[in-house]
């Protein structure tokens, strides 16, 4: 018998090639967008309904929120207990989910109990009722857990930083404040459903174990409701791209950690070096054995955690670190943090390094397709872009072949350290 | 149904092999049955401080996460009170790799200097970022040491105090690794599109050559039965006032669990259960509330918890929890309201099953609990559960003299 070597790593396979599964897309009779991803080997169902109807399409903070998270609490037929009533009874599970573009219903149900399910589905989408008292106790315990979230300092930061990034203008950067809950109306979130909630304005997407019947119940629920011809407004801002060389720090007392968060507005996944920056954008933070980890968690011990990331929005796009380090270090932390900027623009990524954060995103995009469901947030992910499935392929091709040299041109075209806008939220001195 | 096969090493690793075609991924997850409840009441928060340094390089191989990531593998790990557990997901063409680093460090760690130094300081960062700089951080810290007088569940995983990880020693490290960190001591679960032969090889290839140890046998204190009832008020600085009511209950592997946690179930799953319906949207004394049970190995807590409503009396608030556990001790709970919350068990472990990690995991905690087929037989357990059941557990455990309460007010 051989002796085992264990010092030499086993032989391994760059991840050759990923099967992406498409969706079928089919329309209901008055022509509402059904796409279905099926597969799985188990007897479960999860239908979102998408609405353009995110923080984008809000004038007033909490809208957009408010509105889809107020749908189930009572309609025309049903009291909001009949609802929770009917949805638990068969064991499904609703999540409604508001992003900054995109406002989701969605639901998770046993297969066999879907018609039972969309009764209610139904009359939440098509009959909301508004009801005052509902809507009194949403917004007295929302304002409850926002409070709660102003004594995180993460929380702060995170905020302080899309309202430095888009302006508080901009629906983007226009985050809630206490007083914002005092205005918000029912008026207004009745104006706002009655804009942007109608079906012509939604998607369906159904994964798992979707078959015929699937889209025929579908049918029956929402293929006969009236829905509007012309298109819905949806407003266009322009994004200001701001010169940021911006530094603000809040302090908040008694804080044992400082929350900080820098960066700046960047492409979204419309433009070709989309891809580049998000390679970028690993190598710095996005991945365990970043350099940003490496170094203010794994070699300084600085913090629990460090990430940066690439967020890509339907107008806009950003950049961002995030971390929340020790009071006593906030300053040193951020001293190395630039530092590792820095090195991106004058220092080319090794071949080593670059080749193990190719296999790294190609083995993370490869889970990514793991199932149905999250083949279906793949397709969520370019649809709503106007992309179709040659954006991941594409994205496969820039992984593989991209090189040290255009990596650093990205870096000094992007990352320049005078453009970066540095929030800190915590001990600031 | 998650079909498996089991077998077990000459040094004592249990094997269990799951088959999914399905997936390009496959799950590796390897549980060492140590946690928080083995350590010693001095030097508490180790057993997670150990989890850190797992990550610090082994005998034969500098860095873990390098070499895993170098073939598109992703890893972590989490300690509880009762167990440590690792998992590693990869394409399933480079599997082999998570064998070999999972393999080196069962071995023996590089135990650097360095690599102690640092994860401490990265220990007691998630110490303040999870506990002491978040609102409500401290109340596990506060909740445990009021529920258990002797049992080590009285402190939290991440430890009672931040100078027990300040004063760890390189001595102690060794120390516990040789004595828990053994093939012996621990269980590996391989899921995804995977042959078991082809697993046995690599398992044996890997993992035979290291030596059993003599894994200590657990001799933990044992909890007196709580006879009268607890209270502890705090003052802190937070937005609004919350109580936490925690119940002495039975562990995973005792009948009642089921019926137990089906009651939490009834309580508080979902926007129609009674908590929420009555509590929070017809009485508005809670913006917030929840009931759960803590699946542990020994007793554990069935925990009431919720934020208070602004203007709400503290007195008030209780006596609407109490009143609505006298209510189902009172045979208020019907054959459909069990049915339902029993669909709802039905319906979170299907859409479980969707995720090879997650069926590695539970695999893994089923063989810990003694079968890994349990998690095939725990739909029948539930579904069993009767009506009388869940009035029987209330009665016994839903009671003042079983309750530790923490009352957290704002200053």
């Amino acid at each position: 018998m051989t002796v085992l070597d264990r010092k030499l790593a086993p032989k391994f396979k760059q991840v050759s090639t990923i099967h992406f599964l498409q969706p079928k897309t089919q329309q209901l009779n008055n022509g509402i967008i059904v796409h279905s991803i099926s597969g799985g080997s188990q007897n479960i169902l999860k239908i979102d309904f998408i609405f353009k109807a995110g923080i984008w399409h809000q004038n007033n903070p909490l809208v957009a929120k408010a509105t889809n998270s107020l749908l189930k609490e009572g309609t025309k037929n049903y009291s909001a207990h009949d609802i929770a009533e009917g949805i638990d009874q068969f064991g499904a599970y609703f999540q409604h989910e508001v992003d900054y573009d995109n406002a989701t219903l969605t639901v998770y149900t046993l297969s066999k109990y879907l018609e039972n399910v969309l009764v209610f589905v139904k009359e939440i989408l098509l009959s909301p009722k508004f009801d005052k008292n509902e809507f009194n106790t949403y917004k007295e315990n929302s304002l409850e857990r926002f409070k709660i979230n102003q004594e995180k300092v993460s929380f702060l930061a995170r905020n302080e930083f899309m309202k430095q990034l888009f302006g508080y203008k901009n629906p983007y950067g226009k985050i809630a404040k206490v007083e914002d809950f005092k205005n918000l109306s029912l008026s207004k979130i009745k104006e706002f459903y009655h804009h942007f909630y109608d079906m012509s304005n939604c998607e369906i997407v159904a994964s798992g174990n979707v078959t015929a019947d699937t889209f025929t119940s579908l049918n029956n629920c929402f293929g006969s409701q009236k829905i509007k011809t012309d298109s819905i407004h949806i407003k266009t801002q322009s994004i200001a791209e701001k010169k940021h060389t911006k530094k603000i720090h809040i302090e908040k007392a008694g804080a044992l950690q400082s929350a900080i968060r820098i960066g700046k507005l960047m492409p979204n996944k419309l433009h070709p070096d989309y891809f580049k920056l998000q390679i970028l954008s690993t190598i710095l933070g996005g991945y365990f054995g970043s350099r940003l980890m490496k170094n203010i968690r794994e070699d300084k011990g600085y913090t629990y955690g460090v990430g940066c990331g690439l967020l890509s929005l339907k107008n806009a796009g950003y950049f961002f670190i995030s971390t929340e380090v020790g009071a006593d270090v906030t300053t040193k932390a951020i001293k190395e943090i630039y530092k590792e900027i820095n090195i991106l623009q004058t220092e080319e990524v090794s071949q080593e390094e670059l080749d193990l954060v190719k296999n790294y995103l190609l083995g993370n995009l490869l889970k990514s397709c793991d199932g149905p469901f999250k083949m279906a947030s793949l397709f969520e992910n370019l649809h709503f872009y106007g992309l179709d499935y040659s954006f991941y392929n594409d994205y496969v091709k820039t992984i593989k072949n991209i090189t040290p040299k255009e990596l650093i041109d990205i870096a000094n075209q992007y990352f320049k350290i005078d453009t970066l806008l540095e929030v800190v939220v915590g001990k600031t001195h | 149904m998650i079909a498996f096969e089991k077998f077990e090493l000459e040094n004592g690793l249990k094997v269990i092999v799951h088959k999914d075609e399905t997936t390009p991924i496959v799950a590796f997850n390897l549980l060492y049955d140590v946690g928080a409840r083995d350590e010693n009441e001095n030097q508490t928060g180790f057993a997670h401080l150990f989890e850190h340094l797992m990550f610090g390089g082994s005998i034969n191989i500098p860095n873990f996460d390098e070499p895993l990531q170098k073939v598109g593998g992703d890893n972590n790990a989490f300690t509880s009170n009762d167990i440590t557990n690792y998992y590693i997901t990869i394409p399933k063409e480079n599997l082999e790799t998570a064998f070999w680093l999972d393999s080196d460090r069962m071995l023996s760690l590089a135990f650097t200097e360095k690599s102690l130094e640092v994860q401490r300081q990265v220990v007691i960062e998630e110490f303040k970022q999870n506990y002491l700089n978040q609102p409500y951080g401290d109340v596990w810290l506060l909740l445990r040491p009021l529920a258990y007088q002797k049992h080590p569940y009285k402190w939290a995983t991440i430890g009672k105090e931040i100078s027990h990880i300040e004063n760890a020693t390189m001595q102690d490290v060794k120390d516990f690794f040789y004595k828990h960190y053994l093939p012996n001591n621990a269980i590996l679960v391989i899921a995804g599109n995977v042959d078991l032969t082809k697993i046995e090889e690599l398992s044996k290839k890997w993992f035979e050559d290291i030596k059993p140890g003599n894994v200590p046998i657990r001799d933990l204190p044992k909890e007196p039965i709580q006879t009268e009832e607890r209270r502890l008020k705090v003052e802190r600085n937070v937005p609004s006032n919350a109580i936490y009511k925690a119940y002495k209950m039975c562990n995973r592997t005792h009948p009642d669990y089921f019926a137990t946690d089906l009651l939490s179930d009834i309580l508080s799953l979902g926007d129609s259960s009674r908590l929420y319906k009555s509590l929070i949207k017809e009485q508005k004394l809670f913006s917030d509330i929840n009931a759960y049970v803590m699946g542990s190995s020994d007793e554990g807590l069935f925990v009431i918890s919720g934020n208070l409503s602004d203007g709400v009396s503290f007195e008030d608030a209780e006596a609407a929890i109490i009143n609505e556990i006298e209510r189902i001790k009172a045979s208020s709970l019907t054959e459909a309201e069990l049915q339902k919350v029993k669909n709802k068990q039905e319906s979170a472990r299907e859409f479980s099953e969707t995720s090879v990690l997650t069926k590695a995991m539970n695999l893994a905690f089923a063989e810990l609990n003694g079968d890994a087929n349990l998690i095939n037989t725990e739909a029948d357990k539930y579904n069993k559960v009767t009506v009388k059941d869940i009035e029987r557990i209330a009665n016994q455990i839903l009671i003042s003299t079983n309750c530790s309460t923490l009352i957290y007010a704002k200053i």
